[in-house]
């Protein structure tokens, strides 16, 4: 065993190598020693070669990982994670925090409304994801829709023909059930209570389809023809706590129909919240001649329907089955119907269609508000992080003379997480306080009704979680490099963390503002839209006027007799009456033609039916020719064209030119200045008006300015009791109605600022918190400034530079972003708004003066004390 | 004390070491029980073992003092201590009482 290896031979040298650097230190050199002897072992028994593979194959076993670790015996032993050690940490922490009360307070709080943000939005999102999962067959429910081509585009219909439902129940078997449905809006009578309310007119098999929880009755409630399903609510206010099974209940004065059954409300995240009766299909065919008369029609498209697939059939490829049918048959109409179904789960975010593709819908607001939701949190997580770095920057000290008795670098690190995941675990719970208090007000902004989910262990998980890896992030910085302090350079007093410790902390600040700022450029984008859209000359007067729907057979018959009533009381001053409210567009006709009509296009015409006093009661601007009249009795086949109509017929002298229209001759006698009925940011579709006295469904009123609208509405309801005395008064002001097209957008709009004006708080009360870090810091720096004689002036501006700074580099960083954003969000509007220089400009200032006075604040505060005081401790 | 436990490798180990007496370290310790048992052992289970009855206090050990054939590096020399010894000895006893309740038909059947 003491022979020297033979020279030929020598063991692998990587091998030698690696046992160099891997081995357990502790060992090593004999293990090293040990091997070499057994090398020259081997090689006598077993040769050369064996010899360095057993040799390689030692050093391999013995490697760190896989090795023993021999214990060291030099030392005491100190445990990472002894019971006392902890409580210590835990104690420290919170001596921490209540020693600098205002440090911990800026930290706490700026997190905790980070996670209460977070916390709302994430709510919101889960509610719209959630959207329709009430309904135990989301997955396999569709709605059958249309495409439709009128000119060039496709749109997109969810109406449809009757007869299509036999044909796919008949001839379809990847269909479960199909059945009809109609949305109605009628007014419900028992008893004393009237109601005007939405429910839904559906064949039998819907019960079952979307799983209608029956709380009274059974789903064969609806096999008889004249019965109603109730929705408890609408049970409870009909019949109070009375059973309201087999009671009588008036529908439209018209119809007396039996309660067979009570069920559930659907919530309020479900498609058919706003069902809340349900009546039998063959009770629509049974009382509505139209229904009737186009229940074998294929080009009537009036009636929604739904279905349920059977198991494994797969939505596109019905989808393509059912493609055609229409088209296939004889004579197919010119628009050329394309089936298709819609699933369930898409309903609710997936609603848009341009041009026969699905391009999404809410979805994109579920991934706006997410996206902001993660920022917002994010910069609360930034304040945390930056603050709680400067903090530990002074506790330098407190690492140096921990490690000087001895603290490991493992204790060190987990005293630093422990006390962030405190200070988060503080935050979270306030936070979750913060999201229940502001719930409510959140719930109006988003016309939502979402409840915290105290219950859901899902929620607490995720949010706990969170909390979790919120506090390790934020703890890391601190518990990383304060640890790797050596005690002897902090100890001697000289400690200062470099030049180029403070750059993270400047990237991060500017990463704040950019995100502040572009919420804020984002939010007055969107109001300018929104006001952009809210000046647009509607092309009628909405004030004082006030639409009643005429919803049951009494109104229909006294048109005169009613209008000089209503003139009568002096409180109004003109009435009309018409095919639909002014603000909405309902139906059109690609059944018209004009001279000069090129025959290749259809274009879709809307069509409108008005009395003749509709002009004079809208208060609608006449471009050319003139009004209706009574004094012309030729008025009957008299025809009004909009702007746009004419401007599509591109006719030379509109006037008196010919238009036929559903097989009927109309003169041109004027042409209005454009209307909007519809969307506000898209452009008014070409329409036409033409006297019609049978086809109307509202009256229109236009009260007189000269009484207060309250007391107007009272006279105008007494005459409509001794008209209608079998319904309540129902009616909506036309402005009313308008500004509630602008519902979605202010909606965003509310939502983001409120986001924005969040965010910049936290970037804020970031700021303020390292302000005064770095006012604290510079304490003696000052006071050797102010004796050299340094005004406050200078000492502020010094100060503050560095803050300005990157709020300027940051301004700078967000505007692109925003325009490119911002710009593209326009597109989206066909009306919309420029985005000017001085929105940004605008904004940056804002920013600037916000960050200066948060930051001026501190800095005066630190250039007015005393020097004396400051330069006294050295 | 509780009663010792030991491996067979370990104990194996541990008789070598007390062989050896003066001379036991990690290479010793691998060519006896090489040639007494006439197996190959590898040289990392011997060091392993050696350290983990280090760790169960069964031997001490101590740096002998530098070598000219090992390029200077030192090796580290094994005793058993009298924990070790008494292992040894509850082992070797717990053997012989099992041996002698074998029942004596037993024992012939095993041709002994």
């Amino acid at each position: 065993m003491s022979q020297n290896p033979p020279k030929f031979a020598k063991p692998p040298r990587w091998a030698s190598t690696l046992l160099r650097w891997w081995a357990d230190p502790n060992t090593a050199e004999e293990v090293e020693g040990d091997l070499l002897e057994m090398f020259a072992y081997w090689q006598q028994t077993a040769g050369s070669k064996r010899a360095k593979w057993r040799y390689a194959l030692s050093v391999l076993k013995l490697l760190r990982p896989f090795t023993r670790k021999k214990k060291s015996y030099d030392y005491p032993k100190t445990y990472l994670f002894s019971h006392i050690m902890i409580q210590n940490y835990f104690k420290i922490a919170l001596r921490n925090i209540l020693k600098h009360k205002g440090y911990a307070a800026i930290n706490i709080g700026g997190l905790s409304v980070g996670m209460a943000v977070a916390m709302l939005i994430g709510l919101w999102v889960y509610d719209e994801v959630s959207f329709d999962k009430y309904h135990k067959n989301h997955d396999r429910i569709v709605q059958l829709f249309q495409f439709v081509t009128f000119e060039v585009e496709k749109s997109t219909y969810d109406v449809m023909p009757i007869p299509l439902a036999g044909e796919l129940r008949t001839k379809y078997p990847d269909f479960k059930s199909v059945v009809m449905s109609k949305r109605l809006s009628q007014v419900l009578a028992a008893g004393d209570n009237k109601f005007a309310k939405t429910g839904s007119s559906v064949e039998p098999d819907f019960l079952e389809m979307m799983s209608v929880n029956m709380l009274a009755g059974t789903r064969n409630g609806l096999d008889d023809a004249n019965a109603i399903l109730l929705s408890e609510s609408l049970a409870k206010a009909l019949f109070g706590d009375a059973d309201p099974l087999n009671q009588l209940v008036k529908i439209d004065n018209k119809v007396n129909v039996k309660v067979t059954g009570v069920y559930e409300d659907f919530p309020n995240n479900s498609t058919f919240k706003e069902t809340l009766y349900i009546t039998p299909w063959e009770l629509l065919l049974n009382n509505d001649p139209y229904a009737k008369s186009i229940e074998n029609d294929w080009d009537s498209n009036s009636y929604q329907i739904y279905a349920q697939l059977k198991d494994g059939a797969d939505p596109e490829q019905v989808s393509a089955k059912i493609r055609e049918i229409r088209t296939k048959m004889d004579d197919p109409p010119r628009y050329k119907p394309e089936f298709f179904l819609h699933p369930m789960n898409k309903w609710h975010l997936y609603g848009d269609f341009k041009n026969g593709v699905n391009t999404g819908g809410l979805i994109q607001f579920v991934w706006l508000f997410g996206i902001i939701g993660v920022f917002v949190l994010l910069l609360a997580c930034i304040n945390f992080m930056n603050l709680s770095t400067a903090r530990s920057e002074k506790r330098a000290k407190e690492v140096g003379i921990r490690k000087a008795i001895g603290s490991l670098r493992g204790q060190l690190i987990s005293q630093f997480f422990s006390e962030s995941l405190l200070v988060v675990l503080f935050a979270f719970v306030l936070s979750v306080f913060l999201a229940a208090a502001a719930l409510p007000f959140f719930n109006e902004v988003a016309q939502k009704q979402m409840s915290i989910l105290w219950l859901n262990p899902y929620f607490w998980l995720l949010g706990l979680g969170f909390s979790l890896v919120t506090g390790i992030i934020a703890g890391s910085y601190p518990a990383i490099y304060l640890s790797s302090f050596q005690p002897l350079k902090v100890l001697k007093g000289r400690f200062s963390a470099g030049r180029f410790a403070a750059i993270p902390r400047k990237v991060l600040v500017v990463m704040q503002f950019t995100v502040s700022v572009t919420l804020i450029i984002g939010t007055i984008i969107i109001f300018r839209q929104i006001q952009f859209a809210k000046n647009r000359p509607v092309g009628y007067s909405k004030n004082g006027l006030i639409e009643v729907k005429m919803n049951t057979p009494e109104l229909l018959q006294h048109y005169e007799a009613l209008r000089l009533d209503l003139l009568n009381t002096g409180a109004v001053k003109e009435m009309a009456q018409s095919s639909g409210v002014i603000t909405t567009q309902d139906g059109g006709t690609t059944d018209i033609s004009w001279e000069g009509k090129s025959p290749d296009t259809q274009p879709l015409v809307m069509h409108n039916s008005v009395t003749h006093d509709y002009g004079k009661t809208i208060g609608w601007q006449i471009l050319q020719g003139r009004d209706f009249s009574r004094t012309f009795s030729t008025d009957s086949s008299a025809m009004i064209l909009n702007e746009s109509a004419a401007k599509l017929m591109n006719l030379k002298k509109p006037l008196d030119s010919f238009v036929r229209a559903s097989g009927r001759q109309y003169k041109i006698i004027g042409v209005v200045k454009d209307m909007i009925k519809e969307n506000p940011f898209s452009p008014v579709s070409p329409s036409f008006f033409v006297v019609n006295y049978r086809n109307i469904s509202v009256i229109n009123i236009r009260l007189t300015p000269d009484i207060s609208a309250s007391e107007a509405i009272g006279k105008v309801e007494s005459v409509f009791k001794k008209y209608n005395p079998g319904s309540p008064f129902t009616y909506s002001f036309a402005d009313e109605e308008y500004s509630k097209k602008f519902g979605t957008e202010e909606r965003i709009g509310k939502l983001a600022s409120f986001f924005a004006i969040l965010a910049i708080f936290i970037s804020c009360l970031g700021l303020f918190g390292l302000a005064s870090f770095v006012a604290e810091q510079r304490t003696k720096e000052i006071g050797i400034r102010k004796v050299l004689g340094a005004s406050v002036a200078n000492l502020w501006g010094m100060l503050s530079k560095d803050f300005v700074l990157l709020v300027i580099i940051s301004c700078l960083v967000s505007i692109p972003i925003s325009w490119y954003v911002m710009s593209d969000w326009l597109k989206n509007y066909k009306y919309h708004t420029e985005i000017s220089w001085w929105i940004f400009a605008l904004t940056g200032l804002g920013a600037l003066g916000i960050t200066l006075l948060t930051v001026s604040y501190q800095a005066i505060k630190a250039a007015l004390l005393d020097p004396v005081k400051s330069l006294r401790s050295e | 004390m509780k009663r010792t436990f030991l491996g067979e490798f370990e104990e194996v180990i541990l008789l070598t070491v007390a062989i050896l007496g003066e001379e036991a370290y990690a290479v010793t310790v691998t060519q006896e029980l090489e040639q007494k048992t006439g197996r190959v052992v590898g040289f990392s289970s011997v060091h392993t073992t050696l350290q983990r009855l280090e760790e169960k206090h069964y031997l001490s050990s101590s740096m002998g003092g530098a070598t000219a054939e090992r390029g200077g590096r030192r090796k580290r020399f094994f005793t058993v201590t009298a924990l070790g010894r008494k292992a040894l000895m509850e082992v070797k006893q717990v053997r012989e009482e099992l041996w002698n309740a074998l029942p004596p038909q037993t024992l012939q059947l095993m041709g002994i």
